[in-house]
């Protein structure tokens, strides 16, 4: 494992190098970091927090995606949960707020796990459903307004800091390092793998697969609902239209960006978290640059292509050639 | 459309049917959007009070964003054989047909809010809309009077690209402030309208303007990308209001609680009032016989801490805004 990961995370390395390189020579002071308020203060801060909200999907989506399902419902997810938050945040306490929450998110979990692996259905139309209907049910939630809070425990999980660093990406980290403890320092990472690379013969050698299958919609629920917490309490408010709308998308960007298939059958996370900031460290940059916004997708699409490329077997091929060779030599 | 504004409005329209018409009451069918943003909410809540103001029998139709929907109260507001007809169009082409038919039944149409296709211009009898154009000039105005001859670097939070009240924001922006040599908008990114990205995008502009001290004004196309400024700017440890001037457009409620902490500076409202002034045209055109231009422009009101901002927030938060 060790010795796997880093050849199999040198492009996303090399890319998020590069792309911070690019942010370097567009914005000079990228690299500069100051105390404010008891907090770090500086570009590279905001990457990190601003790309807490997707890490924690692509936590949760990277584990779906490895049993070849897909989960199209996470940014409706975040919005509904972020509502709830938002709507108890006043009248409750801190605890009875996240139970509410992260149960949401639970649910909504227990919902598509229940459609994919009891029912069948597949996973890109049972997590679509989600996806339409759930940011009605948000919208139910906040009767269609931003609804705003001033609990400060809340805006403490958007705003506050532990040792400099923003309150969401500790939160991500503990997310990553627990999410890994549980999957990799026991057999269900490999459990789950399992399921993705052939679910009927994991099945048949006595895999739990359907079990597997709603383990990991219901843990992307629950990160999704993490996230939509934090997003909310960020903005100390929830916004029903626009919370989480669209991330799905770049969720399944970072796991792609991290290498796992879509086929499903292997996974890392520490690889799609490097996804998410890779996407983030991009966004953060396109900010500084100055360039007209008309650009912000282009610049998007153009280095995302050459991140992709840059794994791409084929053409890595071409370049591995030569290390063939010189290790044929020796 | 909320499911209790949906139970308010069918129980408004039933209680509304129920009361006997006397004479000279206008009945005027509404075919609204739907519940697309808070303002769209607030604009119907107020067409119901502007009615009432007036004795006017409103019905309101909610085509939950689709034309066909709007297309179809239109016709049974025909059937119904109302005075005229109110329409928020939610596509600006394909209205032609419904149009004729009401045009034949001798019912006038008055647009709200947006416009439609020129080809359609003698099918309705007026348009009550805002010009966002000038909403952009009201709020460049106003920044140039109070900077005054200092020089003065902007940046701007843009509506989401593409939009046309994005395009019309900036470009009256752009009109008022090159007129001031002193003026100069320094850095200009998209917000999307929202506030999350609107504080992620001032965070941007802030280290990338030395902290912050390089900027002395923010211009963001709607309230709500302000408010998420705002938060960004303290933060950051500035002070909002005083450290960086800030002006936006719409007059939401949250921008006068921000207004009323000294965190925001001015606004330019975009009227949830269309219904009033097109109520007082359509009155007019019925008694007299005045027809009324082609195009009513709602005021574009520029609203400061001068303005008692306690005394809006309450009176707009009921609003549904």
């Amino acid at each position: 494992m060790t010795a796997l990961l880093p050849r199999r995370g040198f492009a996303q390395i090399l890319a998020l190098i590069v792309i911070l390189a690019v942010d370097r020579v567009v914005s000079p002071q990228f690299f500069d970091l100051r105390l404010q308020d008891g907090r770090l203060f500086g570009s590279l801060i905001d990457v990190l927090n601003r790309g807490t909200p997707v890490a924690l999907l692509s936590l949760g989506m990277v584990l779906v995606i490895a049993t070849r399902g897909i989960d199209l419902s996470v940014g409706a997810v975040m919005a509904i949960c972020g509502a709830i938050a938002a709507s108890l945040a006043d009248t409750h306490g801190l605890p009875v707020v996240l139970a509410a929450a992260l149960g949401a998110g639970l649910v909504c979990g227990l919902w598509n796990g229940f459609l994919v692996a009891v029912l069948g259905m597949q996973p890109i139309v049972a997590t679509l459903i989600l996806m339409v209907a759930g940011r009605g049910i948000a919208q139910l939630i906040t009767e269609g307004r931003i609804v705003t809070f001033s609990s400060p425990d809340l805006v403490w999980l958007g705003n506050g800091s532990v040792l400099g660093l923003p309150v969401p990406v500790v939160i991500a980290l503990s997310m990553l390092i627990l999410t890994g403890a549980v999957v990799r320092g026991s057999a269900l990472g490999l459990l789950i793998e399992a399921t993705g690379g052939n679910a009927r013969a994991s099945e048949l050698a006595g895999v739990g697969t359907r079990a597997m299958i709603i383990a990991v919609y219901v843990w992307c629920g629950i990160c999704a609902a993490l996230a939509g917490v934090i997003a909310a309490a960020d903005i100390m408010g929830a916004d029903a239209n626009n919370a989480g709308l669209w991330l799905e998308l770049d969720a399944i960007l970072a796991v792609v960006i991290g290498g796992t298939s879509l086929f499903g059958g292997r996974f890392s996370l520490v690889l799609a978290v490097l996804g998410a900031l890779i996407i983030q460290t991009m966004n953060t940059g396109i900010l500084l640059s100055g360039y007209p916004p008309e650009f912000n997708l282009l610049v998007k699409a153009v280095v995302v292509l050459a991140v992709l490329l840059l794994q791409s077997p084929k053409l890595s091929g071409f370049a591995g050639i030569a290390t063939r060779l010189k290790r044929t030599k020796a | 459309m909320t499911l209790k504004a949906l139970f308010a409005a069918s129980a408004t329209a039933a209680l509304l049917l129920a009361l006997p018409a006397h004479a000279g009451q206008l009945t005027i069918g509404f075919s609204q959007i739907g519940s697309e943003s808070g303002w769209r909410a607030a604009e119907t809540s107020v067409s119901k009070q502007e009615a009432t103001k007036r004795q006017v029998n409103l019905k309101i139709a909610d085509a939950q964003q689709k034309q066909e929907n709007q297309i179809k109260a239109i016709r049974s507001f025909i059937a119904q054989n109302v005075d005229a007809i109110f329409l928020a169009p939610v596509v600006s082409t394909g209205w032609d047909s419904v149009l004729k038919e009401a045009k034949e039944a001798k019912i006038p149409v008055v647009l709200l809010d947006r416009d439609i296709d020129p080809s359609g211009k003698e099918l309705y009898l007026t348009a009550v809309t805002s010009d966002s154009v000038h909403e952009g000039e009201v709020a460049g105005d106003w920044l140039a009077k109070t900077v005054g001859t200092k020089p003065c670097n902007i940046v701007e939070l843009q509506g989401t690209v593409g939009a046309s009240v994005a395009t019309n924001r900036k470009k009256g922006f752009d009109t008022a402030v090159a007129k001031h040599a002193n003026l100069k908008v320094v850095r200009s990114q998209t917000g999307d309208f929202t506030r999350a990205k609107g504080k992620e995008v001032m965070e941007s502009f802030i280290k990338a303007e030395g902290g912050g001290k390089n900027i002395c004004a923010v211009y963001a196309h709607n309230d709500d990308m302000m408010v998420g400024a705002i938060q960004a700017m303290k933060e950051a440890g500035l002070k909002p209001g005083k450290d960086i001037l800030t002006v936006s457009i719409d007059a939401v409620p949250d921008i006068f609680k921000a207004m009323v902490a000294g965190e925001a500076n001015a606004t330019v409202e975009l009227t949830p009032n269309m219904a009033g002034p097109a109520l007082d045209a359509v009155a007019a055109f019925k008694d007299k016989g005045t027809v009324p231009p082609k195009w009513i422009q709602t005021e574009s009101k520029l609203y400061t801490a001068a303005d008692d901002p306690q005394k809006i927030y309450d009176s707009k938060k009921g609003l549904g805004y």
